[in-house]
């Protein structure tokens, strides 16, 4: 690339995260994982390996930078149960980046992450700090979903190939061209068996100011500022559960204990539902949980209240701490929030792929939740 | 025919002698630096206390916190080699990469990280890298590592390059010890490894540790087997645990727990085991401890043992208790095992929560006219203190509303009211060596929990049935009858975001120990 890297932003406008920072993501990304989005552990070690090497985690607004600076998003694909034995190399995502480069031939100016909810909330600021690039303060999911052509920025109409996938063994494939996302997803998804069920994959780059007005914002503040409600309630012994929700608008709608749990493999993603036993306010009680890697419809008393897009967060009772699919257990006392997910995911453009039908639940009707309104002090 | 079941703790080491369903005896000694004598006196006292022939005793139970407590103290550990087959994979998170630094430095901080590995379908990741296994042997020899931990990416799916890994280490290195990761640990590399290692490194305590109790069992005149408790309540013979010292490391809350519900015929019930410094407080569900379901630290680091869901607070006998300008507090610090001399009702001068419980009437040990002339007000609000705590930590650890007893055991447990909430509190005899009866009535388990591959005709049901098969046959490996094992666990969890050709299956099997039961 050239010598001369003309930057696109103010420098005195980054954030950069300290070790706390990244305790704190770590737990909000888990709870904007709605259920999903793979352990963010792992991303978090890697981060702290590489600010002990020197390297800086850096946040930037999304009006902070200039409208033609060019983005590339960049995430985690696999199965999440395979991450866990087989660690990623830790440079695939740079690899990415600097493929990318070479493919379009200009180099990047700040990097995007695709999904705050999960292991992708980390995995991109990883490959920004080794790349020396600020991470853009927003998001493509608000959330975590299974696929690909989930993000707002697929929805309003970037296409994202061509794409760089690049595994742990050093292999780079490039897709020039899909159709559709939807094929994206689908190429991308048989490659990474392919190349032992993990990759990072960086989509085409978009423009600062599509970034600035499709990207669900301030996704990295919102999800430190989450994990730090935790930690401080914690340490309080005040309940972390209401700190959660106060912070994001959300709602405790069930206290309940898993009275069933099923899961099940239905083309590859873990599909699965849980029953619920009410007590404390809601004994006498009974609720259910659909998944599909994800928390996706919430049900009281056999009435659907809450559904995809909206998040369906399960936290332990006592700690506060996000409960994922792969953690689910008989007999686990948990509480159900129901969080409002951005307006970007709740237009008709919007639900046509993040809404129940997309998930294979044509005869619910998405009904957002009211933004509740934060209880006095 | 007589169980025997020992518990040493850190402080007290406890016997009890069980025939059938009944508890002859239970006593208490101190642990001891050399444990065989503490362990020697324990076995004389109770053997004494119950009056039994000791040639009829037909197996000693060992339950021991002893490599816990190594680990949390950071004491007896060895300088290890932890070896890692899997690059490029990992590549950027060595191994020990999530310890505390001090443990880090105690075991050595030798990472060594080679090629080699598989994919979760079977395909090699990496062909191994011998030469570098044989340079790595080298460097052991040059700065002496007393043992050596081998961990390869998915060794649940094939266990060939580990195996391959030791025969090399041990061609080079004549007699040194290799653990390998498919032996200790399930799905999850990092805490696979880390078991590993910290297994690796508490070999020749453990190895010592082993013999020690074999050296008071002799000195006793005792000669049938004796077995060891590991985390999930079950046991492994004494040898086994030379080889693999971690899997006793959630060992005490279980056998108090087990003991507990043995003690009362209940199955259901939170149990709280109140030691002299803290209380731990789990839950019983069908005569079992509930699991936790997270990753549970072990002196700050990450392993995934299937461990008891306990909750610890600081509130023991021996808690201090301060009056202060907003109250009164009561622990976490604590005189420990000396409450009985530092004790107000003992003669001592320091006030704790014994001294609140005698004053008060709820219990009576020592000498109550030394704690007629405490401040009422202030007996009564520690008093109240202690409940609040109890009643909290009770509550978290309750599954269901349904009131379910609670059982008070160890020690300390005289500081309970008589209900807790709306709990009815039950003390059962032998409450203070709960633990030591869990260690005699432990059975002996066979686990597996690895990630199969649906592929040549495989099915899920013919991929459970394989790993029940695997778990009945490492149970009568390690001593059970195979007629009486049943599974207790089962569960399979397919991968996620792959086609529909693997899934990750756990099965545990439990059983009665063979020939020597009573």
């Amino acid at each position: 690339m050239a010598e001369v890297r003309k930057l696109k932003y103010d420098e005195a406008d980054l954030r950069i995260l300290t070790v706390e920072d990244l305790d704190a993501l770590e737990i909000g990304a888990g709870i904007l994982g709605t259920g999903g989005g793979g352990n963010p552990y792992q991303g978090k070690l890697l981060a702290l390996q590489a600010m002990k090497e020197g390297y800086e985690m850096k946040i930037l607004a999304t009006d902070r930078i200039e409208g033609d600076a060019l983005c590339m998003s960049i995430g985690g694909i696999g199965a999440p149960v395979v991450g866990v034995e087989r660690l990623r190399e830790g440079r695939e995502g740079l690899r990415c980046l600097r493929a990318m480069e070479e493919l379009i031939q200009a180099p990047i100016d700040a990097m995007v992450c695709e999904e705050i909810g999960g292991a992708n909330a980390i995995n991109p600021l990883v490959t920004a700090a080794l790349g020396g690039l600020p991470m853009l303060d927003c998001d493509g999911m608000g959330r975590a979903f299974p696929e690909m052509q989930m993000t707002t920025f697929s929805i309003y109409g970037h296409s994202s190939t061509p794409s760089v996938m690049c595994d742990l063994h050093g292999n780079a494939v490039i897709f020039s061209h899909a159709v559709s996302e939807v094929w994206h997803e689908r190429m991308a998804r048989a490659c990474v068996v392919a190349q032992g069920g993990g990759a990072m994959l960086a989509t085409a780059p978009m423009q600062a100011h599509y970034v600035h007005q499709y990207g669900i914002p301030k996704s990295y503040t919102k999800a430190i500022a989450l994990g730090e409600a935790v930690i401080r309630a914690r340490k309080a012994q005040q309940d972390p559960i209401a700190a959660v929700c106060a912070l994001e608008g959300g709602r405790r709608v069930f206290n309940g204990k898993i009275s069933d749990l099923k899961r099940h493999l239905r083309g590859g993603f873990a599909v699965g539902d849980i029953e619920l036993t009410g007590f404390d306010d809601c004994a006498g009680q009974t609720a259910g949980v659909s998944i599909q890697n994800e928390f996706l419809i919430f049900r009281r008393n056999g009435q659907v209240e809450v559904t995809v897009p909206d998040l369906i967060v399960l936290l332990d009772v006592d700690t506060g701490y996000p409960i994922t699919t792969e953690m689910l257990r008989y007999g686990q006392r948990v509480a159900v929030v129901a969080i409002p997910c951005h307006d970007l995911l709740r237009s008709a453009r919007a639900l046509d792929v993040v809404g129940p039908a997309a998930f294979g639940y044509p005869e619910i009707t998405f009904s957002p939740l009211p933004a509740f309104a934060q209880k006095a002090a | 025919m007589y169980r025997v079941g020992i518990d040493v703790g850190g402080t007290n080491t406890d016997a009890v002698v069980l025939e059938g369903k009944s508890v002859l005896a239970g006593v208490k000694a101190s642990t001891t630096e050399d444990v065989t004598s503490g362990v020697l006196e324990a076995l004389e006292k109770v053997i004494a206390a119950s009056g039994i022939d000791r040639k009829k005793i037909a197996a000693v139970m060992i339950g021991t916190t002893h490599f816990t407590n190594a680990v949390i103290e950071r004491r007896h550990m060895d300088e290890v080699a932890a070896i890692r087959l899997g690059l490029p994979s990992g590549a950027g998170l060595p191994p020990m990469v999530d310890w505390p630094d001090d443990l880090r430095d105690i075991v050595g901080n030798h990472g060594y990280q080679v090629k080699g590995g598989y994919e979760f379908d079977g395909r090699v990741l990496s062909p191994l890298d011998e030469d570098a296994i044989v340079r790595i042997a080298g460097d052991i020899r040059t700065k002496g590592l007393k043992a050596a931990a081998v961990t390869c990416v998915f060794s649940g799916i094939n266990d060939a390059m580990e195996l391959r890994t030791k025969e090399i280490l041990q061609q080079q290195c004549p007699g040194l010890p290799v653990v390998m990761s498919k032996d200790i640990g399930r799905h999850g590399l990092l805490a696979r490894e880390s078991a590993a290692i910290m297994n690796a490194s508490l070999l020749s305590l453990a190895d010592r540790t082993v013999a020690a109790f074999g050296e008071a069992l002799a000195a006793a005149g005792i000669t049938c087997p004796f077995y060891i408790t590991q985390n999930d309540g079950t046991l492994m013979a004494a040898d086994v645990v030379r080889s693999f010292p971690v899997l006793t490391f959630a060992s005490g809350p279980t056998n108090s727990m087990r003991g507990a519900a043995f003690l009362t015929g209940i199955k259901d019930a939170v149990v709280v085991d109140v030691g002299g410094t803290t209380s731990d407080v789990g839950s019983l569900s069908h005569g079992f401890p509930r699991q936790a379901s997270t990753t549970v630290d072990i002196g700050g680091v990450r392993t995934n043992f299937r461990m008891p869901d306990v909750f610890s607070i600081g509130l023991g006998g021996g808690s201090l208790v301060v009056k202060t300008v907003s109250g009164v507090t009561v622990g976490p610090k604590s005189v420990g095992y000396r409450v009985r001399t530092d004790a107000i009702c003992f003669g001592g001068t320091t006030l704790t929560a014994t001294d609140i419980a005698v004053a008060s009437n709820k219990a009576d040990v020592g000498d109550r006219a030394l704690v007629e002339n405490l401040d009422h007000e202030l007996v009564a609000a520690a008093m109240l203190k202690i409940d609040q705590m109890l009643e909290a930590c009770v509550e978290r650890s309750r599954i269901s509303s349904t009131p379910v007893p609670v059982i008070a055991v160890g020690g300390g447990s005289i500081l309970l009211p008589d209900r807790i909430g709306d709990l009815e509190v039950i003390r059962p005899e032998n409450f203070a060596v709960a633990n030591a009866v869990g260690a005699a009535i432990a059975q002996i388990s066979g686990e597996t929990d690895r990630v199969f591959s649906l592929i040549d005709g495989r099915t899920r049901e013919s991929a459970l049935a394989e790993a029940e098969a695997e778990a009945r046959e490492k149970a009568i490996a390690a001593g059970a009858q195979a007629e009486t094992l049943e599974v207790i666990e089962r569960e399979d969890m397919p991968l996620a975001y792959l086609p529909g050709n693997a899934t990750r299956i756990h099965v545990k099997v439990v059983g009665e120990m063979g020939a020597h039961h009573g």
